[in-house]
């Protein structure tokens, strides 16, 4: 059997098998209790289980580079950016789930979650034909044997997706530019920002 | 055995087929988008919006291994600078939501825009 042909591979417990199975499985209840927890601090951590989840799949895929910049950056970073905004803003109380403050939203919710799952069964079962290799070569990076997966990506990134990386390091620049100036007191300003001649006499008064 | 026997035995094909793989982010991403629906607060929101990315990239992934190609994979990196920008970004809107409304920064509250 071609790898990828069948859902599961022959052997039933075989070891893919498993670890298909089980990083699945924690990904999916992580995500059903990030929407279902009462208290946003569970949510957070619910979502930790999920990202570990999905990087034990994107390691069955063999994508070991992004399954560790997944735990590093998602887990480590972004969800401990959660928990101390959570914190700082003192919402990590449990909300009331069972009042509905939009009358109807929740079946409304449930019905175009019902249809968006059927719309991508329906995607995914459909058959798109492939273009010939030949239309395509110049698009593909072929993954080869004799390189790690971290080489491969380093390659990519650092030639023929240069500019694009170059670019995000801005977009990081400004993101934390952005949420620095969003962030701060009103009514606070720093030396470069402030109207001319209001930042002075408060220096001097200090 | 060594490590280099490890690295051996992790580069076979995977035999779990890829559409396996596809309907696992599928059921994510719904999960996040009603998520996203059904919750009214900011944070958790958020969050959800987190496990659709998530979902998304897990799909970038399976095809990338589907058709031997690392340009997937690269697509995956630049997603997860995105959505830690994105993160950051938020969350201080979010902050920013929280002192102007005295303490509350549910969805509900952010109705400033309604006639």
């Amino acid at each position: 059997m071609p790898p990828g042909a069948g859902l599961f591979a022959a052997e039933l417990f075989s070891v893919d098998n498993v670890v298909f199975v089980v990083g699945a499985i924690v990904a999916l209840v992580g995500a059903f209790f990030v929407v279902t927890s009462r208290n946003p601090v569970h949510s957070a951590l619910n979502l930790v289980v999920t990202l570990f989840g999905v990087a034990v799949l994107f390691v069955s895929l063999h994508a070991t580079f992004l399954a560790a910049v997944q735990v590093i950056v998602y887990a480590g970073a972004i969800v401990i950016l959660f928990l101390f905004v959570i914190m700082l803003l003192g919402v990590d109380r449990e909300e009331a789930l069972e009042a509905e403050p939009l009358k109807g939203q929740r079946p409304v919710a449930a019905a175009l979650g019902a249809l968006l799952l059927g719309e991508l069964a329906l995607l995914s079962s459909m058959r798109f034909r492939a273009p010939p290799p030949e239309a395509v070569a110049d698009a593909i990076t072929p993954v080869v044997a004799d390189k790690t997966n971290v080489e491969q990506l380093a390659e990519a990134i650092f030639t023929r997706y240069m500019l694009a990386f170059e670019v995000t390091s801005i977009l990081l620049v400004i993101a934390v530019v952005g949420a620095v100036v969003l962030a701060r007191k009103p009514g606070r300003s720093f030396g470069l920002l402030a109207p001319r001649g209001e930042d002075d006499s408060a220096e001097v008064g200090a | 055995m060594s490590p280099l026997d490890l690295v051996a035995v992790a580069d076979r094909a995977p035999t779990v087929g890829h559409g396996a793989y596809l309907i696992i982010a599928a059921l994510l991403f719904t999960i996040g988008a009603v998520g996203v629906l059904v919750r009214r607060n900011v944070l958790v929101m958020f969050m959800c919006v987190e496990l659709m990315l998530n979902a998304v990239n897990l799909s970038f992934v399976a095809f990338a291994s589907r058709l031997g190609d690392i340009n997937g994979q690269v697509a995956v990196f630049f997603t997860l600078v995105v959505a830690a920008a994105e993160v950051v970004v938020g969350l201080g809107i979010v902050v920013a939501i929280f002192r102007r409304h005295k303490g509350r920064a549910t969805a509900d509250d952010l109705h400033i825009l309604s006639g």
